[in-house]
């Protein structure tokens, strides 16, 4: 197979981008939207088809292209396993519902937004196809560029502040893995992942370099006590751009501590695992929290993000089988989740314009249909047993039964929160008495809205009763990773034993 | 008998300064031609250089004068930068009645100060190279005589750099004394002596070099001067300058006092650091977009420096590609400075920018690449020109020059995305004029595209400067 299919996964929406570019922004806002519908449609066939093309009986990585970048430094090095395909699906999968969900939000520069989302898609799928550390690093950043736009031009009231706090925070969180990646070549020889998953990191340096990771990746996920910019940016940016950050940007960090926190520093892994279990807990537990108290109802669906992603963190540090496929199955189906989830709010917000959770009540009775789809979704995020959430929490909360028994007690706890929050920011949306009169004039489900919520909700829905397909993606690339994690472990302990 | 061929750029140029000189004297309203003939004998230059051997290594006049890769390198660059200055500078010095003939003979002058001061390899002759390029500056810098702050700037600019001059002279003839020569390869030779009015020689030129690259603590001239001077002046103070005495400093620092790299690293460190960090935080409350400017080239040429105390081969390149990264950002980022124009005035307040993205979409899609490119974020070329500096840094494991310097990138990443805020995010204003000449256009979008695409080849670029081995 010598056709470079993941560059053309990668280039395709960028294309698109600069056909966009050069098309005029006038009256004929159809057109453009088409253009950028088809291309990211056209993205995501190529990747199903990439799909049927993958062979999940081996860990080694797919459709490798290897071409020197940097001369004698750096080569430009993109494959696929059987964890990153899923993500993959997932960016080109939301994307196209992104582009389809515009119409009723963006009023303004419909062209450069997007833009902004098909230049966004390029990045994503470049982070998780990258296989080189700095080509990751410059996928990783770059997203930062798209993204602050998307907040600062298309947001609500307070979007410059947002904007900015999500690109510092972000960009005081990469610097250091930029200072780790050009260590890393200095004391290896080089930034190829495949070549250092072979050769291991010198067990001395592992700690102060993946703390380095560890800074931009918790930044990211967002962990706690660095997630306070997630909030903001949720609240403040538009719903597409809610929806691509919630599902698809989150998941950049999640990926990284698997494939590079896991893979290049076991021993330090192994070391810091109490941090991560620590912070994950408090993430889980105290976001929960904080999710009850909020009134806006965007903000308490980004504080439900950061605790479901206190679960990925968990799972992907007990480092066993159940672990890993529960936070990637968790990652997965969250993408989706609280994908609809803000687009459920955003629906509502379209009409209403207004985002407090004490505007509304008893919509029942006038969105039926939304209602339904609400219910589900919400359901979902609760992790209740049918969905794909119930799987993803299962999964970590088994792995962490056999790692360590009080913090999976804990853990479990934070469930009964999730389920505490979301039923009651449904009862006080969805049911209870029609006060507000404006409501009474407010429309049920556009057929557009009706067509994204229901492609999102047939795979939450076929996942939870039907997860083999995404088991049986990841099963045998997790299985490797944890040989390889715990061989590398091996030799790095005996190394450090030699040394002292 | 020495080559004259070798210094035929040099010869050729300062002729060509006397005769335009003599022409514009003698022919009355000549500026236009003038102007032109200016650029047309640059790129000549620039043809002649090629010319000769590009990669000979030639010494000439008893061992003063160097020709080497270095410095023919150097010299193209400096050639070109000053060519783009004259040719986006036609519109504003005629919007301002400043289009004169003085104006490109006084930036020829000063280039051929720069060229002797590139390929010097002897005190007397950098110094007289540095001053053939710094007395033009002075008049350049208050071309605009009418205006007070230009004035200002001229006044301010010659006082302060006449003082940091003494202080290189000074330095200077300590070296003299305690090593018997000028010529950087006796110093070198005569240094096992480890005296100590070598050292001091050495501090009073540095901090004549800092001057001259305002490097922190020898900045303060740079934001007067900046703001105060016509834009196209700034523009060639901004990039030009820079370009020959980064090439000084990269010679003197590593031809005669390669041995005693353990006395001026720690102050090329210092200046390095001060300059990252001083340049950051001070941009911050900048309004005045030149002042802003002048604020963030103190920052660019902290990480200059930073690849140039290393004390590699590798530190030297990275450095140089990182001077010429930054020139390319800042051709850019004055191109659309002079592209504020409305009913014969030229803006240039942060504030004017407000809105700029509905009006004229493509200059700010432009800023918007050049701003992010100059805060250092990848895919653009900024970002790489502050990788290969990391990376050599790193090489050398001086891990705390390094995450000082990145910690300051997302410091000076907020001035910049201010800028990128008031363009995209803020009320538009009223529209700008259109009518750019086709030079300015060319230059912004050939400096747009530059950074823009560096990314997709990368490796001519690292090839060219490979090539540069002074060690």
């Amino acid at each position: 197979m010598n056709f470079p299919i993941l560059s053309s996964l990668i280039l395709l929406p960028s294309i698109g981008a600069l056909f966009l570019l050069f098309s005029k922004d006038n009256e004929k806002l159809n057109a453009i939207k088409y253009v950028a519908i088809f291309t990211s449609f056209v993205n995501f066939l190529i990747s199903i088809y990439l799909w049927f093309l993958f062979d999940p009986s081996t860990s080694e990585f797919q459709f490798v292209e290897d071409k020197q970048w940097l001369k004698e430094f750096v080569n430009y090095k993109v494959g696929i396993d059987g964890i990153s395909i899923l993500f993959v699906l997932l960016t080109t999968f939301i994307t196209p519902l992104c582009i389809i969900c515009v119409n009723n939000t963006v009023e303004v520069r419909l062209r450069d937004f997007l833009i902004a989302i098909l230049t966004m898609e390029s990045i994503m799928i470049g982070v998780f196809c990258s296989l080189d550390l700095v080509i990751f690093y410059l996928f990783f950043e770059a997203g930062l560029i798209p993204m602050f736009l998307i907040i600062g031009i298309w947001g609500g009231d307070r979007r410059v502040y947002s904007a900015f706090k999500f690109f510092l925070y972000t960009l005081l969180g990469s610097v250091l893995m930029l200072v780790a990646i050009i260590s890393i070549y200095l004391i290896s020889g080089t930034t190829d992942i495949v070549k250092l998953f072979e050769l291991g990191i010198d067990a001395k340096y592992q700690n102060l370099l993946w703390l380095a990771f560890f800074s931009s990746f918790a930044v990211k996920t967002p962990m706690w006590p660095v997630h306070t910019w997630l909030p903001d940016a949720h609240v403040e940016a538009p719903t597409a751009g809610s929806v691509l950050l919630a599902a698809i940007l989150l998941k950049m960090a999640g990926y990284g501590f698997l494939r590079f926190s896991l893979g290049l520093f076991p021993l330090a892994s192994e070391f810091f695992t109490p941090l991560i279990y620590i912070l994950s807990l408090v993430a889980i537990i105290y976001t929960s929290f904080v999710a009850l108290m909020q009134e806006d109802m965007k903000k308490l669906i980004a504080y439900s993000s950061v605790a479901h992603m206190g679960y990925v963190t968990l799972g992907i540090f007990t480092i066993t089988q159940q672990g890993l496929e529960g936070s990637i199955i968790q990652m997965i189906s969250h993408g989706l989740v609280s994908a609809a989830l803000f687009l459920c709010v955003g629906v509502v917000y379209d009409r209403i314009h207004s985002r407090l959770i004490s505007t509304y009540g008893g919509l029942v009775s006038v969105m039926p249909n939304y209602a339904v789809l609400f219910m589900i979704f919400t359901l979902a995020a609760i992790g209740l047993p049918g969905t794909s959430g119930f799987i993803g929490e299962f999964l970590i909360l088994m792995g962490a039964f056999k790692d360590n028994f009080l913090v999976a007690v804990i853990a479990s706890l934070g469930v009964i929160l999730g389920a505490a929050y979301m039923l009651w920011l449904y009862r006080r949306v969805i049911f209870g008495k029609l006060v507000n009169k404006e409501l009474l004039k407010i429309s049920d489900l556009h057929n557009s809205e009706k067509f994204i919520l229901w492609c999102l909700a047939i795979p939450v829905v076929f996942f939870g009763f039907y997860p083999e397909p995404l088991i049986n993606s990841i099963e045998v690339s997790i299985k490797d990773l944890i040989e390889m994690y715990s061989f590398n472990l091996k030799m790095n302990i005996i190394e450090v034993q030699n040394n002292g | 008998m020495v080559n004259l061929n070798l210094i035929f750029p040099e010869i050729f140029i300062s002729l060509s300064t006397m005769f335009l000189l003599i022409l514009g004297a003698f022919k009355k309203n000549s500026s236009k031609i003038i102007h032109n003939l200016s650029i047309i004998s640059l790129l000549l230059i620039v043809i002649l250089i090629f010319n000769n051997q590009f990669e000979s290594n030639i010494f000439l006049f008893s061992n003063s004068y160097v020709i080497d890769y270095l410095s023919s390198f150097m010299k193209v660059i400096t050639l070109i930068g000053g060519a783009f200055v004259l040719i986006i500078s036609t519109r504003y010095l005629k919007v301002y009645e400043l289009f004169k003939i003085e104006y490109s003979i006084l930036i020829l002058c000063s280039i051929l100060g720069m060229m002797v001061m590139i390929s010097s390899n002897d005190l007397m002759v950098f110094y007289m190279g540095l001053e053939l390029q710094s007395l033009p500056l002075y008049v350049l810098a208050s071309f605009n005589r009418d205006n007070l702050k230009s004035s200002e700037a001229g006044l301010k600019y010659f006082v302060l750099s006449a003082l940091s001059s003494g202080l290189l002279l000074y330095g200077c003839s300590l070296i003299y004394g305690f090593s018997g020569s000028t010529n950087f390869n006796i110093i070198a030779e005569s240094l096992s002596n480890n005296e100590y009015g070598l050292t001091f020689g050495l501090v009073f030129i540095l901090v004549g070099l800092a001057f001259k690259i305002s490097a922190v603590p020898f900045h303060m001239w740079a934001p007067d001067v900046y703001e105060g001077s016509p834009t196209t002046v700034t523009l060639f103070f901004a990039i030009v300058p820079k370009v020959a005495a980064l090439t000084v400093f990269i010679r003197f620092l590593y031809v005669p006092f390669l041995n005693m790299i353990d006395q001026w690293q720690s102050i090329v460190i210092f200046l390095s650091i001060a300059s990252i960090i001083f340049g950051a935080i001070a941009a911050i409350g900048q309004n005045n977009l030149k002042r802003l400017i002048a604020y963030s080239s103190i920052s660019h040429i902290g990480f200059a420096l930073a690849g140039l105390c290393v004390g590699t081969n590798d530190g030297i390149q990275s450095s140089i590609i990182y001077i010429l990264i930054y020139l390319v950002m800042n051709l850019g980022f004055f191109c659309c400075i002079l592209m504020l124009k409305r009913n014969n005035q030229y803006f240039e307040n942060i504030t004017d920018l407000s809105g700029l993205s509905k009006n004229h979409p493509l200059i700010s899609l432009s800023l918007l690449i050049i701003l992010f490119s100059l805060a250092g974020i990848p895919p653009l070329a900024g970002f790489f020109a502050k990788f290969y500096i990391f990376k050599s840094v790193i090489d050398q494991s001086m891990y705390f020059l390094a995450i000082i310097g990145l910690l300051s990138t997302v410091i000076a990443a907020f001035y910049y995305l201010r800028i990128i805020k008031i363009i995209y995010f803020d009320e538009e204003k009223e529209k700008y004029d259109d009518d750019h000449s086709i030079f300015l256009k060319i230059s912004l979008t050939l400096s747009t595209l530059l950074l823009f695409l560096y990314f997709i080849y990368p490796n001519k670029l690292l090839e060219i400067v490979s090539k540069i081995n002074i060690i």
